[in-house]
């Protein structure tokens, strides 16, 4: 079959056609003469016969009749005017044009989102952490209606503190409860942690101490069973039951069905469980959830001194909403009214004239509660704040270098730009095609950043929580952290995109088309901006590198300090034995069986008895004087230890000597006391030979002890606290001993591997005896854990902004050699060595990095007052801080500039002058 | 045929074909040349163009159909436009036929 395609498109030639109408024109009329040759052929014509009729019978179809025939299209018409249809006009169309962009340059757009994603994902882990600990409400009915009552001022209160949030004693509740109008439902609770084995070492949940109204008075409801409410909290309740959280009720029980009066065995005693809590409600402790709640009455089935009794026994903390028509004005003014007769009533009988004076001098407040209490909250908001702060400026500088990246591709396209200028795009709509780019941009960074974050956020959770205390925080992916997030993309695209955007749509058409694809004209302007850039960028940086270094030496500080006892080779050896219900007298005698069977463990060094471990958090003061001295009275930190117990810890005796087999109960009443001690109460002198007082309880004399021995001083709360005076007193001297005692244990095997013979040790005295093993390193880093997490997060941020800022230092640094490139070869072609050139690119980089280092300076030295808190053995002004970060700094930016001006320096002065 | 009258009168009979239904334009040159038995012959050279112009005024729409089985063909049918054409164009050559009727009629008688 012939083709004839061709010869009708010989016709078509000059007719002008869109290549679409063309093509069917073609088509057609190839047909009708493939169907004609057909037909010709059919009825006997040979084929070069047909073939010459069919193109015969096209002879007479001129261009000029096919174009009179055929309309011409008609030209293009201009596109709609384009701010015509107002700003929305042609949006889905710029964000397409964007990502289309965008696709173009994937090293651009990998860099770009890659390091935006760092920097939102930091902001919104951390963000979202801070919610949680800040801002969240507690997961009950209408938590805004949520009041506390405590007495007011909290401070000058005497007594026993337990539990997180000890504000009010069970007498005083019990007498507010009674007296009180303004609450319609009130309820009291108290966080602790209770142990779940049966003897051996010591498996603890966490526990809720509640009164009968708690669950009513949160308005929480049961997913399981029944929830708690005034009866199972009746005083003297012999077999109370308790409810379970449904996280422990998965965890522990699987999850299934209870049966009808299943128990569970706390601190060895059977209580039945009532019911399980919806999983949404974790507690009124923001942080802390709870395992299992019990009604309070059971403390005095548990507790070996119930705090129940305790007029002084500081333990609950009070939730309450207010009866209908009061206010909270109201109900303070009522508060305070009744608060006299609460505090005449209750007054401890053991206080002195000082406790007393200001027991009664309180009163009763009421304070919302929305947010519930947390320890997360008082401990990590500041730190928490501060680390927003840096990751904010991290993203300030990401956003800085891909700013930097825009300009520099905004000079590569000024061609494109200025053609569409010069057919009359408006400036506007140039901008904001070049925002719609940017947005594309930010929106691709904010996802990926979302997604970092979420990882982020729990390994920040598994970092704060350590054995003694689990942290729950829960994290929802709510609408608050997505109006966050989206801000921050909205924010991050104006930062970088709007200024290179106005940059670009600046360009001077006539100027960009004479000077032909080379782009340079605006080069001068477009530099000075990307040096700005360059050197807020290592201003910042040197900020967060500094804030870094000051966080790194500081927890260095830390570590490193001489705490007057050694922190390897020691475990602590918790042995609570309060079920063997042992009478007070027998109980140094126990302590002391406990302590020889665990010296019989092979591979101890030293083992020694103790009331408390330094640094685990537990407290016990009291104020001291020594008769005859000129000091006066002063707070000392008390502590019962046994004979050897300084030797066990690597605490040197400076002078007198150890606690022995002579002291014992009956025996003169012996101390040794510290260093600081004798600073602080003696004005220096030796101790060693005088007695320390102690102050309270009505000029009660018999708390007098002789000072044997001076030791070198240690620290007592936390490794943060200053040394303070403090008196060891001898454990075997205790006239009322608690039916618990620490064993602290020295050796230089690997402490895990002793355990199971220290457990078997020690269980051989009684199967009831609870163990809990805390090696000392375990209790100091766990103390350590702010500063961990400042210095570790401020480091990597540190770290991760000074690459950033490098990244731009080289782009602008290679940026000016190739704007120079032709002022480089006439320097070369003049004579200038390779190592002038050099030193010109340098001087550059140099002098942005100086004007950078210069603001950098002044800027970290304000910011780090702000964290001065946070700081230990540094001040926030530290010079040797800020030439550290500085020197660090000038050192990465030089290998950053060199390579450019390595470039420059092997440019070709013929090839350069070439392009002239 | 006189090439004025012919041209005048082509419209109508391509228009009248696809009154009914939608033909391609090699049917529409087949079904003249038959139907006139000959008499009236149409080639691509003359066919195409006045279809287009058929068009290019709105008179009628091509479209290319598929069909199972066969190539696809560009297939014009008759517009509500080309149908009004259709009409006046219809009446005026009856009137015209008629008048030329009674002019040779008269002539003869």
């Amino acid at each position: 079959m012939p083709d004839w395609s061709k010869e009708i498109r010989e016709r078509l030639a000059g007719v002008r056609l869109d290549p679409a109408r063309e093509a069917s024109v073609v088509e057609e009329l190839s047909q009708h003469l493939e169907d004609r040759y057909a037909e010709l052929t059919g009825a006997g014509a040979p084929p070069e016969a047909a073939r010459m009729t069919a193109l015969g019978e096209l002879a007479g179809l001129s261009e000029r009749v096919l174009a009179d025939a055929l309309p011409s299209p008609k030209p293009s018409p201009l596109p709609p005017p384009e701010d015509g249809g107002g700003w929305l006009s042609g949006l889905s169309k710029d964000f397409r044009y964007g990502a289309r962009r965008l696709r173009l340059e994937p090293l651009f757009s990998l860099v770009a989102i890659l390091s935006l994603a760092l920097g939102v994902g930091a902001n919104t882990a951390i963000f979202q952490l801070l919610d949680a600990v800040r801002l969240r409400s507690l997961p009950v009915a209408r938590p805004q209606e949520l009041l506390s009552i405590r007495p007011d001022p909290l401070k000058g209160r005497s007594g026993n503190f337990t539990g997180h949030w000890p504000q009010l004693t069970s007498g005083l509740f019990d007498h507010l409860q009674r007296e009180q109008k303004a609450f319609a439902k009130l309820a009291v609770w108290s966080s602790d942690r209770l142990n779940l084995s049966a003897g051996g070492e010591v498996r603890y949940a966490d526990a809720l101490w509640v009164s009968g109204s708690f669950f009513d008075t949160v308005g929480v409801g049961a997913l399981r069973g029944r929830v708690l409410g005034p009866a199972d909290d009746a005083p003297g309740c012999s077999s109370p039951a308790v409810v379970v959280s449904e996280r422990f009720w998965r965890r522990e029980l699987g999850g299934r069905e209870l049966a009808p009066g299943e128990t569970i065995r706390i601190e060895g005693r059977p209580f039945e469980i009532a019911g399980v809590t919806p999983s949404r409600f974790f507690g009124p402790e923001v942080g802390n959830a709870f395992d299992v709640a019990l009604p309070i009455c059971a403390e005095d089935l548990i507790a070996d001194k119930p705090r129940t009794k305790n007029r002084s026994g500081w333990w609950l903390a009070s939730l309450g909403r207010l009866a209908p028509g009061w206010t909270l004005e109201k109900a303070n003014a009522h508060l305070a009214a009744i608060s006299k007769g609460i505090f005449e009533a209750t007054l401890p009988a053991d206080y002195d004239a000082r406790d007393t004076q200001r027991y009664l001098g309180k009163k009763l407040i009421a304070v919302p509660l929305a947010n519930g209490l947390s320890d997360l909250r008082e401990d990590y908001s500041d730190p928490l704040l501060l680390l927003l702060g840096i990751s904010a400026l991290v993203l300030l500088i990401a956003c800085a270098n891909i700013a930097n990246l825009m300009i520099a591709r905004a000079s590569a396209r000024q061609r494109e730009i200025a053609v569409r200028l010069a057919l009359g795009a408006s400036r506007t709509r140039l901008i904001r095609q070049l925002l719609a780019e940017s947005l594309v941009l930010a929106a691709a960074g904010a996802a990926c950043g979302v997604v970092l974050a979420q990882a982020l956020s729990r390994s920040l959770v598994t970092f704060l929580s350590t054995r003694d205390s689990q942290w729950f925080v829960e994290m929802p992916r709510d609408l608050r952290l997505l109006a966050f997030t989206a801000g921050i993309a909205v924010l991050t695209c104006v930062l970088f995109g709007l200024l290179p955007a106005l940059q670009a749509s600046r360009t001077d058409p006539i100027e960009a088309m004479k000077t032909g694809g080379r782009g340079i004209a605006a080069g001068g302007a477009r530099l000075s901006i990307r040096r700005a850039l360059v050197v807020a960028q290592v201003a910042l940086s040197l900020v967060l590198l500094v804030g870094s270094i000051l966080f790194v030496r500081s927890l260095r500080n830390l570590i490193t300090l001489d705490a007057g006892f050694s922190r390897e080779h020691i475990l602590d050896v918790t042995a609570d034995f309060t079920r063997l219900r042992l009478p007070n007298e027998r109980r140094t005698e126990f302590r002391h069986e406990l302590l020889e069977r665990v010296r019989g463990v092979p591979g101890l060094t030293d083992a020694a008895l103790a009331r408390l471990v330094p640094l685990a958090g537990d407290y016990w003061n009291e104020q001291v004087h020594v008769p005859g001295s000129d000091a006066s009275a002063a707070v000392a930190n008390f502590n019962q230890v046994g004979p050897g117990f300084f030797r066990t810890m690597g605490t040197p005796l400076l002078g007198g000597r150890d606690f022995d087999d002579r002291d014992r109960l009956g025996s003169l009443p012996v101390a040794i006391v510290t260093e600081a001690f004798a600073r602080k109460l003696l004005g220096g002198a030796n101790p060693i030979g005088r007695t320390v007082q102690i102050d309270n309880q009505g000029g009660d004399t018999t708390r007098r002890y002789e000072i044997v021995g001076l030791v070198k001083d240690t620290k007592y709360g936390q490794l943060r606290d200053e040394f303070a005076p403090i008196v060891f007193l001898s454990i075997a001297q205790d006239d009322d001993p608690r039916p618990w005692v620490s064993i602290v244990v020295r050796s230089d095997l690997p402490l895990g591997t002793l355990r199971p013979s220290l457990a078997s040790a020690i269980t051989g005295a009684s199967p009831d005896v609870d163990i809990l093993f805390r090696p000392l390193q375990e209790i100091v880093r766990d103390g350590l854990l702010r500063e961990r997490l400042m210095a570790s997060l401020s480091a990597f941020f540190g770290f991760l902004a000074a690459i950033l800022a490098m990244v731009g230092l080289y782009g602008v640094v290679s940026f000016m050699v190739v704007r120079r490139r032709n002022e480089i070869g006439v320097r070369m072609a003049l004579g200038a060595t390779r190592r002038d050139i050099v030193i010109l690119v340098l001087r550059e980089a140099g002098t942005l990095l100086a004007v950078g280092l210069g603001i950098g300076i002044v800027l970290a030295v304000g910011a780090a007052s702000l964290a001065r808190s946070l700081l230990y053995g540094l001040q926030p002004f530290d010079p040797a801080t800020l030439a550290m970060a500085a020197v660090g700094l000038a050192a990465v930016a030089a290998a950053a500039s060199f390579f450019p001006a390595h470039r420059a320096s092997t440019l070709d002065p013929v090839a350069a002058l070439r392009d002239e | 045929m006189d090439r004025q009258l012919k041209k005048g009168s082509t419209e109508l009979l391509v228009l009248s074909l696809v009154e009914r239904r939608a033909r391609h334009g090699y049917e529409i040159a087949k079904l003249i040349e038959s139907r006139s038995e000959g008499a009236l012959r149409f080639h691509v050279a003359s066919l195409y163009p006045l279809l287009y112009r058929l068009e290019a005024r709105g008179l009628l729409e091509g479209r290319w159909v598929e069909r199972p089985g066969q190539r696809r063909r560009r297939y014009y049918k008759l517009t509500t436009e080309g149908r009004k054409a259709l009409r006046l164009q219809q009446s005026a050559w009856a009137a015209f036929v008629e008048a030329m009727h009674r002019i040779t009629q008269a002539e003869h008688a």
